[in-house]
């Protein structure tokens, strides 16, 4: 009989890296029309659309695809989320397919980034000639690098430093241990960014972004797009064997913001809001952390994915550096975590990110991951922050039988 | 704005703050505007309380000592910001505050997480109409002391 379930019924990311010769259109017709492919649906099957580009959020990507792609005429939603984007296109049409508005619709992310520098904090206007008072703050000049930071590195930097005050046992070393493992998980994955091994030292030694964050620490700015089509539990039960088998159940779909803490409009605070994310999504998908057989977090920066072990609840309130020297996120660990190499080394484009998180662990479910592959992986859970803030949490489940 | 004068009586340029939640005067602090009904503090124009909801709000002072809660070197940031600078979260006394540390190396064995910190003011020179812009930034206490 069925039941309120969705589902992923195809699913696609594009090569991760520079694409000059591709436009966004270019990128998202890519992954939609591969997402279409994966599933044996076309796009005259979907009944809605949600669709991301961060950088041209007024664009309208979902209609400049439509005209590349199919014109049918369906609703469609352009989100814009910060890096929780396509986590957000992911969940537009989830809702939708839930509420029972269509049975099957196609979520997009997309987003060119190659060569681009700081994507906060990345100019910063000449003082005035003379002393005015702007903006809520009644500041005279401009207060990046006068009152704090606004640099996305410096800002989580900071994050994981707090973390560190609070609970002990960090130092740079430490953070670039965890840059060191992801760098090391991408040698396997044909389509990230980079997937060249980065020894310690390396890493260490590379370019200081923002204390204790080097380049290599960093997410690497990058083209791509991902798409997934996601369809209902009724119509899945009318589709071939073979479109069952290889389907994979979305057995929770969260999205939440940050809510107020002390601290929150001072360094935003990135931990409260996953870790409710977190509980609702464990409970909407009756698994606990220790069911996962792998994790994709949201390693923006290094300093990062130290504190989503936590707020995750992949380990012990506290216990996020015992966690990981235990070698637990290791691939060969008890819980690996990024064995795409994350966004530090399979890259961040951005809007794309939520989807092809959602990929990496489907990819796993279905046994299709090739030298990467997570032998066994039945549960795993995808996650995304974007500063602001947003928080996206899926948790998939391969078919049963 | 008051006039400040020097010793001798000679007028000295206008004075303006960085921000308008800083306070000059002979012991220079933070304000925050603080909710009347549940005590959440900001530092911006409020439209109502993030935390409750509530419209009221009078202004606070902030305590001027406090520890670093985390901290970041910043050695790469937007043309015409100074690099490397050190960005930090001041615990003041249960309020947060962002800040630069100032009057110390910007180097990790300088800077520490738990280190005791207080404002501190520096000027960021005149406009052109003579008036001088005050900004703040958090010093080592320790350092402070151990020059006196």
């Amino acid at each position: 009989m069925a039941n309120d379930d969705v589902w992923i019924l195809g699913i696609h990311m594009t090569k991760f890296g520079k694409h000059p010769d591709l436009d966004v259109v270019d990128l998202a017709a890519e992954a939609a029309m591969g997402a279409l492919d994966d599933g044996g649906v076309g796009i005259k099957d979907m009944g809605v659309m949600a669709a991301g580009c961060l950088m041209m959020a007024s664009a309208g990507i979902g209609q400049q695809l439509q005209k590349q792609i199919g014109q049918t005429g369906i609703p469609v939603y352009n989100v814009a989320n910060a890096c929780a984007t396509g986590a957000t296109a992911l969940r537009t049409v989830i809702m939708a397919v839930r509420a029972g508005e269509c049975d099957m619709g196609l979520a997009v992310g997309v987003e060119k980034l190659s060569g681009a520098g700081l994507l906060s904090g990345g100019s910063r206007k000449s003082d005035d000639d003379t002393w005015t008072r702007h903006g809520r703050y009644g500041a005279v000049a401009p207060i990046d690098g006068r009152i704090g930071t606004e640099t996305m590195p410096g800002v989580f930097a900071q994050i994981g430093m707090e973390y560190g005050h609070k609970y002990g046992g960090t130092s740079f070393e430490l953070f670039a241990r965890i840059s060191e493992k992801n760098h090391s998980h991408s040698t396997l994955n044909p389509l990230a960014s980079y997937s060249k091994a980065m020894s310690l030292e390396q890493i260490m030694g590379d370019m200081m972004i923002a204390y204790p964050n080097t380049r290599p620490m960093c997410s690497a700015n990058c083209d791509g797009a991902a798409a997934a089509v996601i369809v209902s539990d009724a119509k899945l039960r009318t589709l071939d064997p073979d479109q069952r088998r290889r389907a994979v159940k979305v057995s929770a779909s969260v999205l939440t913001s940050d809510p107020w803490e002390e601290s929150c409009q001072v360094l935003p605070d990135v931990n409260t809001l996953t870790r409710n994310a977190a509980k609702l999504a464990y409970e909407q998908a009756g698994v606990g952390p220790e069911d996962l057989d792998l994790v994709e977090l949201h390693d923006c920066f290094a300093t990062a994915e130290l504190v989503h072990y936590d707020n995750l609840m992949l380990c012990p309130v506290g216990g996020a550096v015992d966690f990981f020297e235990s070698g637990a996120t290791w691939r060969d660990g008890s819980k690996p975590v990024n064995v795409s190499g994350g966004l530090e080394s399979k890259g961040h484009p951005i809007a794309a990110t939520g989807i092809a998180n959602v990929w990496e662990v489907a990819h796993h479910l279905r046994g299709e991951a090739g030298a990467r592959q997570i032998e066994g992986a039945t549960v795993g859970l995808a996650h995304v922050i974007g500063l602001g803030s947003a928080c996206g949490i899926h948790i998939l489940e391969k078919a049963a039988g | 704005m008051k006039r400040p004068m020097n010793a001798e009586g000679i007028k000295l340029s206008d004075q303006i703050t960085l921000v308008d939640y800083l306070e000059l005067g002979d012991d220079p602090h933070l304000v925050a505007n603080e909710c009347r009904a549940c005590g959440a503090k900001f530092f911006d124009r409020r439209n109502a309380c993030a935390s409750c909801g509530k419209t009221e709000f009078h202004r606070v002072r902030v305590a001027s000592g406090g520890e670093v809660r985390a901290f970041t070197i910043v050695s790469f940031a937007a043309p015409g910001v100074p690099v490397p600078f050190v960005a930090a979260l001041v615990d003041c006394d249960g309020t947060s505050v962002r800040a630069n540390l100032i009057n110390v190396e910007a180097d990790p064995d300088h800077v520490s997480l738990g280190m005791k910190v207080r404002l501190a003011t520096y000027s960021l020179g005149e406009d052109s109409n003579g008036t001088e812009a005050i900004g703040f930034g958090f010093e080592p206490q320790e350092a402070h002391d151990n020059g006196k």
